[in-house]
């Protein structure tokens, strides 16, 4: 029952409910990675309570949603995240989190392996220290292996490697292939955007359009087993349709969303701005409100204009592209996507533009210094215990 | 092509969530989703427990020559969203 033409419309008009639906815990992290998607670092004082995160989880529960992707910051350093876990399983939400590895111990690793409704993802953009600490801090290649080991020799089966492609990385995906081999893990590859601290070194990180093709080709041949989460969709015009796995269609505010620490909605994971708020769950009675009644989703579900690009033979493959990738890098909305395989992005990056300042920012004062996680492996005792400032 | 003869129902770690194109279904074990898209589909899809084979679902349902049906069946049993039922 593969998606034909006829379901990619209906998912572009909106569903009842998302598919799944990102959800980032916190803005606190022990990293500070140069492209992180929401700017963290310091925990904010409004985020959600445990009795508020299992409201939201009752309530995707009753929306059945299937799973979750926890992301942040770094989820496990909330000091109720393993609660939390167990109670979305409980009810029937599957979930898939994110981590730098910094919990993984064997403690933590044994636990995981003995859950049957649990994904593990551990973020590495590096198959090498040198390549990944340079962009996500001194000492984190080592934290991540040291997890993954943690997790197989734990028995945990089909851990996540996940991978944000980016220019010094492309040409090592072979190398992580094979690591995702060595701990019986399963690699997945995404998109560098430019959102959140992202904006500042985009120009710089995202693949060359010759490492785009380098990057299609590795996916049409050697792609088999390897997740992209829909990530490559404006790649579609580099060869025929379909030759690229997954349904190929932007599904911001439609299939998927972002609910951000503090429970505010956003279209999706690399849309958080104001420009893409839907709503807030505590102010606007709730998730399913949200998704069903907010102004934005709406919108967004309305046919789209393919404005500059209707003219394009290969619109009906990249459908203009990233929505996200656009906005932050300053281009308009209706124009081509600034990695636009037919190279039309160039001229409008190369153009003056106006990238849009940010509407919020958790990164730590004065950058990354240091690695900082011995300050985080105890929890706090109470959820506010430590200075969100 | 599946056996039709035999009793299939929906695997135990199957959740069925209704959509105005027919269903969403996710499989909590393999974590796979499928996409069932008819309504019509659905209600069969669902029932099939509740026969002694296949074949009678369908007939049940007035479907027994309709072959997209077949293939729902066929497709949900290879991805393993159905089982084989005692």
């Amino acid at each position: 029952m593969n998606p034909v033409p006829r379901l990619v419309e209906q998912f572009e008009r909106g569903l009842d409910a998302p598919i799944c639906l990102t959800w980032e815990l916190t803005y606190a992290c022990n990293l500070s990675c140069v492209h992180c998607l929401s700017s963290s670092g310091k925990r904010d004082p409004r985020e959600l309570t445990t009795r508020q995160c299992k409201d939201v989880i009752d309530e995707l529960e009753r929306m059945q949603v299937f799973y979750v992707n926890i992301g942040g910051g770094e989820p496990t350093v909330r000091s109720d995240f393993w609660e939390l876990v167990d109670y979305a399983t409980e009810h029937h939400v599957g979930v898939k989190f994110s981590t730098n590895g910094v919990r993984i111990d064997e403690k933590v690793a044994a636990k995981l392996a003995a859950s049957d409704y649990v994904d593990v993802q551990i973020s590495l953009d590096g198959a090498t220290a040198e390549v990944n600490d340079a962009v996500r801090g001194p000492g984190s290649f080592a934290m991540a292996i040291r997890a993954l080991e943690n997790l197989s020799a734990a028995g945990f089966r089909d851990a996540k490697i996940s991978v944000v492609v980016t220019r010094h990385n492309v040409g090592q995906l072979d190398e992580f292939k094979a690591l995702a081999d060595r701990y019986g893990a399963t690699l997945r590859i995404t998109r560098l955007r430019p959102s959140g601290r992202g904006a500042d070194v985009w120009d710089e990180l995202h693949p060359t359009a010759a490492q785009q093709v380098q990057l299609y080709d590795w996916l049409v041949a050697r792609g088999d087993g390897i997740l992209t989460g829909d990530s490559f969709f404006h790649l579609s015009g580099l060869g025929q349709p379909g030759a690229l796995a997954g349904l190929n269609l932007c599904g911001a505010g439609r299939v998927v969303c972002l609910i951000d620490p503090v429970g505010d909605v956003y279209a999706c994971p690399f849309a958080i701005h104001d420009r893409f708020l839907a709503g807030n769950i505590l102010s606007d009675s709730g998730f399913q409100n949200v998704w069903q009644n907010s102004a934005l989703f709406r919108e967004l579900r309305e046919p789209q204009s393919a404005g500059a690009c209707g003219s394009c033979e290969h619109f009906d493959g990249c459908r203009g592209g990233c929505m996200a990738a656009k906005f932050f890098t300053g281009l308009p909305m209706d124009g081509p996507d600034p990695e636009c395989v037919q190279g039309y992005g160039e001229p409008a990056l190369a153009a003056e533009r106006d990238k849009p300042k940010p509407s919020g920012d958790h990164s730590r004062a004065g950058g990354r210094k240091a690695p900082v996680p011995l300050t985080l492996l105890t929890p706090p005792k109470k959820f506010c215990n430590e200075s969100p400032v | 092509m599946v056996d039709l003869d035999v009793r299939w129902r929906l695997h135990p770690q199957v959740a069925v969530r209704p959509e105005p194109f027919g269903a969403l279904l996710y499989h909590f074990g393999t974590r796979k989703l499928s996409f069932v898209k008819s309504v019509g589909a659905v209600e069969v899809v669902t029932a099939l427990g509740e026969h002694p084979t296949a074949r009678d679902a369908l007939r049940a349902a007035g479907v027994e020559d309709d072959v997209t049906y077949r293939k729902a069946i066929a497709t949900l049993a290879e991805s393993r969203m159905l089982v084989r039922a005692p």
